[in-house]
């Protein structure tokens, strides 16, 4: 794997919660990077630290120890105002919930984007209407959150994530609040654009049925990396853990060399 | 900076019937804060016109009186003392009372400040219509133009003044000669007689039939040069004995219940700002605290501090204008409808001034929540921290 082919990167991260007694280990040592072009979930029992790990990719949570790449940058050596500007450049965000602007369009939210990054011309304005129309959204453009469906506001919060051209697309229980076929639609939808437009796309489901659109899928268990698997594998190990001690051989090779160093 | 304000504008057009519904409320408070703002100067206008434009620079009083227009005496011969003195120009006695004119408020009587003055001296305001008074003992009045308005009294009409002479209510019959204008005293509106009619008709424990030169309650002093007030004032209370002097300013702040009651005003002003401090402070509150998650959310996808910050102080700005404008609107329809006897006066620096206050509690109030929104964590978006 060429080192510019890795969009992101995950180095040694520990995140401890509290001090002393009180202390949690949210996060214990895990490492795995994403490649461009490349869609991964995250998945892992409630508490396992999916989220944890998704702020501290975003920048939005320091690690303890360890560090986070995205493009070979690391974000907390940033100060504050220049890690917001790289957020809203460099990830794209999809949320579980209260994901666009109450008071915004479905246009107006994706095109907040663009205004954000000083980018809001007639060109990128026609991008965003065309990323919307790609998305099946082209006669709710002018409608309101509120006029949406829940599917439609992830579809649209989706265009969102994509329309700055970011390096990582991050997207936090997307399908979390959709019915089984609009959850479908939702990740297929990621998953086709992050393929096409050559994103490193990081999804965190509890929802294994989702992982099927994805190219790997990262375990976490009790905030450790317990395996990385491709959804080809046999998924057992995921819904009952206790049962498989190995981690898959093919994901070790197609995840990196530290997979192996942060669960040996 | 433009996507602050495109931030702020489209939340509030978009829901715009709960932001106008707060314009209202910013507008009722203006509304209050106008009207006691109307209220003080009308009330202060009341109680300290005719000395305001008093055409004399120095009052002198009693010095046992303390300031006290109704305590103090003047005799002649202080005023003749006075008028020796180097430096005064002309010097006039001028005596105050209070009495009415029988039913000349539809078909009420109309109390009024009778001021004896000495015709063509110091203290004699000038006549705006008509002529002003001419002869020390003549039955003739200068009548205040809210007098004329109120009662319908025009130059050469005859009125009656009601006064209590001992136990008995006597009455007295004046001729209008002139009409002037802005005289207010005591919060009611003047009538001016020649200084030995004054005192012949005055209230009084018994009649006195009025004296050739009688006392007043005050002399008006006018200066030749008006700059050296502080000079003539020292002057005069080493060369005349028993007397007070002070400019116009100190002896209106000095008349009963003026000071009391531009207090009283005062706080009103003060606890009404206060409260639309509170109520806009709350409003902008609530409506963050309902905002959190989208907040959180803007800032988990890069959205910098300064332009949350900027779209609250935008709205809370744009949604206080609007209110103050609706407010605006809404006293000056009103201040068009009253009755001309109600001491309510827009006088634009108080307006001004009220305006502006209001204008700088908007963002006062809004101070609290836009800390608020910028302590919103991003983690929020992802339902971590808080």
């Amino acid at each position: 794997m060429a080192l510019s082919s890795v969009a992101t990167e995950a180095r040694s991260v520990t995140k401890i919660y509290g001090s002393g007694a009180n202390q949690v280990k949210a996060i214990d040592d895990v490492s795995f990077s994403v490649r461009r072009g490349e869609f991964v979930a995250l998945v892992g029992p409630s508490g396992s630290g999916k989220t944890t790990m998704l702020a501290m990719l975003a920048g939005l949570l320091e690690p303890s120890s360890g560090s986070v790449l995205i493009e070979d940058e690391d974000m907390l050596k940033m100060g504050e105002g220049r890690r917001a500007a790289f957020r809203r450049r460099r990830i794209g965000f999809t949320f579980q919930a209260n994901n666009l602007v109450s008071y915004l369009t479905a246009l107006e939210n994706v095109e907040l984007m663009l205004r954000l990054t000083d980018q809001h011309d007639q060109a990128n304005r026609q991008r965003a209407q065309n990323l919307l129309a790609m998305l099946g959204l082209e006669d709710r453009m002018h409608a309101l959150p509120r006029e949406l469906s829940g599917g439609q506001q992830q579809r649209v919060a989706i265009a969102r994530s994509l329309i700055n051209n970011p390096a990582v697309v991050l997207a936090d229980e997307p399908t979390a609040s959709l019915d089984t076929e609009r959850a479908f639609q939702v990740v297929e939808t990621m998953a086709h654009l992050v393929h096409e437009q050559g994103r490193a796309g990081i999804m965190v489901t509890h929802d294994l049925r989702m992982v099927d659109y994805t190219d790997r899928i990262i375990h976490l268990l009790d905030g450790r990396l317990e395996r990385i698997v491709t959804p080809d594998d046999d998924l057992t190990c995921l819904a009952d853990p206790a049962a498989c001690q190995l981690i898959t051989e093919d994901a070790l090779s197609s995840g990196g060399s530290e997979v192996a160093e942060a669960v040996s | 900076m433009s996507t602050a304000f495109y931030l702020a504008l489209k939340e509030t057009w978009r829901n715009k019937s709960r932001f106008l519904l707060f314009s209202l409320v910013i507008a009722l408070i203006t509304l209050l804060i106008l009207f006691i703002a109307a209220l003080g100067e009308g009330l202060g206008a009341g109680n300290r016109e005719y000395l305001e434009n008093l055409n004399a620079e120095l009052v002198v009083y009693q010095d046992t009186a303390q300031l006290s227009i109704a305590s103090s005496r003047i005799g002649c011969q202080t005023r003749d003392a006075l008028r020796a003195v180097n430096g005064v120009e002309d010097v006039g006695a001028v005596g105050f009372s209070s009495v009415s004119i029988p039913e000349a408020d539809a078909g009420e009587d109309l109390d009024i400040s009778l001021i004896g003055v000495e015709p063509g001296k110091p203290g004699e305001p000038p006549a705006v219509a008509g002529q002003g008074l001419e002869r020390r003992s003549a039955n003739e009045a200068l009548i205040d133009r809210m007098v004329a308005e109120v009662s319908g009294l025009q130059v050469g009409d005859r009125f009656n003044i009601r006064s209590p002479q001992g136990g008995e209510e006597e009455f007295y019959l004046l001729k209008v000669v002139g009409v002037t204008e802005s005289q207010m005293y005591g919060i009611r509106p003047s009538v001016f007689v020649p200084i030995v009619k004054w005192d012949e008709v005055r209230p009084q424990a018994a009649p006195s039939g009025g004296a050739e030169d009688p006392a007043c309650n005050v002399a008006a002093i006018k200066l030749r040069n008006p700059a050296e007030i502080d000079v003539m004032r020292q002057r005069l209370a080493a060369q005349v004995r028993n007397i007070e002097a002070v400019d116009r300013q100190t002896a209106y702040e000095n008349t009963p219940g003026y000071s009391a009651q531009q207090q009283t005003l005062n706080t009103q002003n003060g606890f009404a700002l206060l409260i639309g401090l509170l109520v806009i402070g709350g409003f902008f509150q609530i409506q963050t605290l309902q905002k959190v998650p989208q907040i959180g959310m803007l800032k988990a996808i890069g959205t910098p501090n300064t332009i949350i910050a900027l779209s609250s102080l935008i709205q809370i700005v744009v949604i206080n204008v609007i209110g103050i404008f609706i407010g605006g609107l809404v006293t000056y329809g009103l201040s068009l409808v009253f009755p001309p006897g109600i001491p309510l006066v827009f006088e634009s620096s108080a307006i001004l001034r009220a305006l502006g206050s209001i204008l700088v509690i908007g963002p006062l109030g809004g101070l609290v929540s836009i800390r608020l929104s910028l302590r919103v964590e991003p983690l929020i978006a992802l339902g971590l921290g808080g």
